[in-house]
């Protein structure tokens, strides 16, 4: 009895130390950013490992995913009678939850697992303990770079997916069933607004941006300095930061109801 | 570092494209009109709304030219609706406001339909014509009593 309540204290306790750290740690990065010098060549680098490399991912999952919407959706809706609405909901339901969860969960696959990787596998071999030495902060160096990167690309890729899956959806939609072009856009564009649903849309990927961006270098940076380390801080980035995603996107969506 | 500018381009062109992206579905699919601060806000009071919603779209010979702000009752418990139009329409004060249907069960949107008068609607005045919407129940009354009465206004 004793030992199960001294372990739930101590669980608890180190999990408020854990959170209080990643703060510390996420204050660092935050205080990184107005710290010269800029470190233009290292985002730009950062920004082609998560933002370019993961551009033909993204793309084809959003046309793979237009084409499933627009099949499942125009069978269901045909029922109705009601095929034109097809723009509508292939469109708000990638704008609002599809186009940034699934962006936020394939980039967490992607690019977050890679980026921690990257920066454990640095600590793994004293890399970081050597720009130390060099009086070179790793945050500034390593770990600013990337979670700004991770931040910027969740936007610009959640946008590039769900015009996509618009596109695949048209695809199946009016160029494989035969659906009206016209009308397939036409209440796409009426159905969608920008402060309800776009606006929403971007506010939602870069809060993912964040939260991945946070997740996957602190992971790196706090990980057991050896290969299993390494391993078991990269399987816990995908896990975590996919499941605070999906979290978020229920609380940002909630909230914006409201 | 002679690598550095093929992956330049490359991160420029993926952020270009981002952007791109970003403002189509802004302005393309979201519908924002950039400078879009001097809506002309009209009121119009209705009988019955039916399902108009805010947001709903305002049409003018079937061109979407604004849309629905605020729906609120009044004190005599009729319905006024906001509407914010393009304010560079020119409508005349005998413009008239009725609720539409798209379609046979499509959604409901408000169709102005011009006047003749010389004088302009200004900002936060009011129709002085408005039509409610259909009610399909009255509509299958009115069918199967065979007593056609018409609607208010």
């Amino acid at each position: 009895m004793k030992a199960v309540v001294g372990g739930l204290g101590r669980w608890v306790t180190e999990s408020i130390a854990g959170l209080g750290e990643m703060t510390i740690f996420a204050g660092r990065i935050v205080r990184a950013l107005w710290v010269p010098p800029a470190r233009g060549a290292l985002i730009r680098s950062a920004l082609f490992d998560s933002g370019v490399l993961s551009l033909a991912l993204v793309c084809a999952s959003g046309l793979t995913v237009g084409f499933v919407l627009g099949l499942q959706l125009y069978n269901t809706l045909s029922r109705f009678g009601a095929e034109e609405s097809l723009g509508t909901a292939v469109g708000l339901s990638l704008i609002r939850e599809l186009g940034p969860v699934l962006t936020g969960l394939l980039v967490a696959g992607r690019a977050g697992s890679a980026t921690t990787a990257e920066i454990g596998a640095m600590k793994a071999t004293e890399q970081l303990d050597g720009l130390r030495m060099m009086a070179i902060d790793p945050v500034h160096f390593v770990v600013m770079p990337r979670a700004v990167a991770l931040t910027l690309v969740m936007p610009l890729l959640s946008a590039v997916f769900v015009l996509c899956g618009i596109g695949g959806a048209y695809l199946i939609g009016v160029e494989l069933l035969g659906l009206d072009s016209g009308s397939y856009l036409a209440n796409l564009e009426n159905a969608i607004q920008f402060r309800e649903d776009v606006l929403q849309s971007l506010v939602k990927s870069l809060v993912f941006g964040l939260l991945l961006a946070w997740i996957a270098t602190w992971r790196g940076f706090s990980c057991a300095p050896h290969a299993a380390g390494v391993s078991r801080a990269t399987t816990s980035t995908v896990v975590t930061a996919s499941v605070c995603i999906l979290l978020a996107d229920y609380a940002l969506t909630a909230l914006w109801a409201v | 570092m002679q690598e550095s500018s093929g992956r330049d381009l490359a991160v420029g062109g993926f952020v270009l494209l981002g952007l791109a992206a970003i403002a189509y579905l802004s302005l393309q699919i979201g519908g924002v009109s950039l400078g879009h601060e001097g809506g002309l806000v009209l009121v119009a009071r209705f009988d019955d709304i039916g399902g108009l919603t805010p947001r709903s779209p305002v049409r003018v010979a079937g061109v979407k030219v604004g849309r629905v702000e605020q729906i609120d009752l009044d004190e005599d418990l009729r319905a006024k609706v906001i509407l914010d139009v393009d304010p560079g329409l020119g409508l005349s004060i005998d413009t008239a406001a009725a609720i539409r249907t798209a379609g046979l069960l499509g959604d409901q949107f408000i169709a102005l339909e011009p006047g003749a008068e010389d004088a302009y609607l200004e900002s936060g005045e009011e129709f002085m014509f408005t039509e409610s919407a259909w009610n399909v129940d009255a509509l299958v009354g009115a069918l199967v009593h065979g007593d056609a009465t018409g609607e208010d206004d």
